[in-house]
């Protein structure tokens, strides 16, 4: 496909379609609203189906159903439609239903309802959060490919910015490694023969199964399902000017696209200062980042919220000096788009913050 | 003689079987359902009426969250497990996708009218062709007995141990009534477990029911009054006419809404 | 005066929790739990006289599944030694 010039949610529409996406259910929210209305629109088109559900609890109820059934399915929502979702997040995750769910956040708040959920029990998702659209239509595909082959729900970390933004880009189909069938999955046909399914949280066997796997037991191996998931999906992230920096900036999302051109302008302007972006905020990239922060004296997490990633930085990295660069900003609409994203007062941020290691080392 | 007949073997003389233990579907072995449940009889109802129609390897049962819960590791039918009161979403994005499929929920009362009532009326309004059938006992049986929307006025639960008064409670809800009104309903009706007329009956409107949803007519609904000694406090050998007695007289029996066939009774 | 039965059973007494359904849902009468024989759960569990009509009420209303239930092709009267 050639890139066309789409705006960001129409691409992100788009991307799912590509990566096989045939069920979809929505509730409108700002600003996650043109993307239910991309699939309202494109699904049909291709054979899928959009629902417009009448809550976030039916949203995610219907996608739960349709991805049972064996079709790539996802729903989505904005931090505070989600926080509705998040009993079924956690039993999705139990249950081994492969979901991607989509957050259009208003602002970086939503970073631990993300990777510490505020569901119950020992889950965990995977969660992608691009920088940019070019990135968001390759990460979306991604996050149906990992909700597939580990059998989990895959969060995918939007904003205000992304979904709005118009950039050129390919939202064809990507390549990825074969996945198993889904065996698994729901439509009726071993009813009746002995060996019908069945997709709980649960209780995942029938009762004359070869093993029956009571629900305490099927509890307790949730802990290595979630060790195995830790540890197999690959962490992402991108970096620049790490090697020899003083100062290292952690940023996701957004704002990592605004620190990245900021720290590459202020390395071309002779400052030793390197910028760190995790892309995947579960598994996070920790080893990475021990690395990238190796020769820094100071990393400073620059997030739009109160101090979210920051606890993430201070577990991976163990005994440094961190400090908070960050901050909640927000205009009127309330809708995630922040006075404090320009490059102008991001440098000046990070500036006066490099401002004291300055001195020091001119001293 | 003391004219007790040998049960222990099956017949020498030339006889048809009637009924097998576990009817079709039914996978042997003890359930968790308590000593006079009026649940199994429903369940298995429901299971013989979908083999009896041909529509076994179509079938796909979303269970809800409630003491029927446990059953479904027992029944040789595709289960898809939901949360409490969200079986009529997965059953719905199910049906989306598998649209060959014969897809029922089963929920009780706590999980279709408390929990998961948006969900049921939606579910219901846009008519999605899944049959969604609800275990009436009047009580959150899994929980020891608590007075749920469907408690009628006087009912002694838990949490209600005065009986269900409306200044204090308020009023219960009427779920095939209140559903059967909306455009995309083809067929409701209310049967009971608690005798062998009743079942037999049941096992009409579940034939209609599942044949509403086969023949691609909309949204279809058998509410089912069960025996739930247990929630109710009473001995299981009281627990039939204590149905008739204090839950029939609110939740009547009878088809409700049949837009293929007779009009409603 | 012999009580013809079309129909017999064939109890499975170990699966029964001693409700009592069964009794009062038979139409002719012919089920009645034992007085002090239990099983090996601890429950009374029914028993079978002569006259059932094989209508397979019992094994409808029955929560565990106890009952398997046969329709004689000649009525039997009580008291002929097979089954």
């Amino acid at each position: 496909m050639k890139p066309e010039l789409l705006e960001g949610s129409e691409a992100i529409a788009r991307a799912m379609i590509s990566a096989g996406c045939r069920f979809f259910a929505g509730y409108p929210m700002t600003p996650f609203t043109e993307v239910l209305e991309g699939m309202a629109e494109h699904l049909p088109e291709v054979g899928g189906t959009c629902v417009n559900a009448e809550s976030e609890l039916e949203a995610i109820g219907m996608a739960w159903g349709a991805a049972a059934g064996g079709v790539r399915a996802a729903t989505g929502s904005v931090g505070q439609g989600l926080s509705l979702m998040q009993e079924s997040i956690a039993e999705l995750c139990f249950a081994r239903v492969p979901l991607v769910v989509l957050n259009m956040a208003r602002g970086q708040g939503d970073y631990f309802q993300a990777t510490r959920g505020g569901g119950h029990g020992d889950y965990r998702t995977v969660v992608l959060a691009p920088a940019d659209l070019s990135e968001a239509v390759e990460l979306v595909q991604l996050a149906f490919d990992i909700a597939d082959r580990w059998r989990n729900p895959v969060m995918f970390m939007g904003d205000y910015y992304l979904a709005h933004v118009v950039e050129a880009v390919d939202t064809g189909p990507l390549p990825f490694p074969p996945l198993p069938a889904k065996d698994w999955a729901l439509d009726g046909s071993t009813s009746g023969t002995g060996k019908a399914r069945i997709v709980s949280p649960i209780m995942p066997t029938k009762r004359d199964a070869s093993r029956f796997i009571e629900y305490g037991e099927y509890l307790e191996g949730i802990g290595d399902r979630m060790a195995e998931l830790a540890a197999g999906v690959e962490p992402r992230f991108e970096q620049g000017g790490c090697e020899d920096a003083d100062y290292v900036v952690v940023a996701y999302g957004t704002p990592g696209r605004i620190v990245r051109y900021v720290a590459e302008k202020m390395r071309r302007d002779g400052a030793k200062v390197g910028f760190f972006r995790p892309i995947s905020l579960y598994p996070f990239p920790a080893e990475a980042l021990v690395a990238a922060t190796r020769s820094a004296q100071t990393i400073g997490v620059y997030e739009l919220n109160a101090g979210q990633m920051i606890d993430d930085v201070r577990l991976s990295v163990g005994d440094r000096r961190i400090e908070f660069i960050g901050g909640i900003s927000f205009d009127d609409s309330g809708f995630g788009i922040a006075p404090e994203l320009t490059p102008a007062r991001v440098e000046a941020r990070i500036g006066a913050a490099m401002a004291p290691a300055i001195a020091e080392n001119a001293a | 003689m003391s004219g007790i007949v040998d049960t222990s073997a099956a017949p020498t003389r030339p006889a048809r079987l009637v009924d097998d233990f576990a009817p079709p579907l039914i996978l042997p072995g003890a359930h968790k359902l308590c000593a006079g449940c009026g649940e199994p009889a429903a369940i298995r109802s429901v299971v013989e009426m979908i083999d009896e129609l041909g529509l076994t390897n179509r079938a796909v049962g979303v269970f809800g969250i409630g003491c029927y819960t446990s059953f479904s590791p027992g029944m040789d039918v595709e289960v898809l497990q939901a949360l409490h009161g969200r079986a009529p979403s997965l059953a719905t994005g199910l049906k989306r996708v598998q649209p060959q499929s014969i897809v029922f929920t089963i929920q009780g009362d706590g999980d279709m009218v408390n929990e998961g009532l948006q969900e049921a009326i939606h579910t219901a309004a846009r008519g999605e062709n899944v049959t969604c059938i609800m275990l009436n006992n009047g009580v959150f049986g899994e929980t020891g007995g608590h007075m749920t929307a469907t408690t009628v006025l006087g009912q002694r639960t838990k949490n209600s141990l005065e009986g269900r008064d409306p200044k204090k409670h308020g009023y219960p809800i009427r779920m095939a009534e209140m559903l059967a009104p909306l455009d995309g309903v083809a067929y409701v009706a209310r049967g009971a477990t608690n005798n062998a007329g009743n079942i037999f009956q049941l096992r009409k409107m579940l034939r209609s029911a599942f044949n509403a949803q086969a023949a691609g007519l909309g949204f279809s609904f058998v509410e089912i009054l069960t025996m739930c000694p247990t929630g109710w406090f009473i001995q299981t050998g009281e627990a039939p006419d204590y149905l008739e007695d204090k839950l029939q007289g609110f939740h009547k029996l009878g088809v409700i809404k049949d837009t293929a066939g007779e009009p409603a009774a | 005066m012999t009580r013809l039965s079309r129909g017999t059973l064939v109890i499975d007494v170990e699966r029964c929790k001693g409700c009592e359904l069964c009794i009062d849902a038979c139409k002719p009468g012919v089920l009645a739990m034992t007085n002090e024989r239990r099983n090996d759960m601890g429950y009374l569990y029914p028993e079978l006289t002569p006259g059932c009509t094989a209508c397979h009420a019992c094994a409808l209303i029955c929560p565990d599944f106890v009952f398997q239930v046969w329709r004689y092709d000649e009525p039997v009267a009580a008291g002929d030694a097979l089954r």
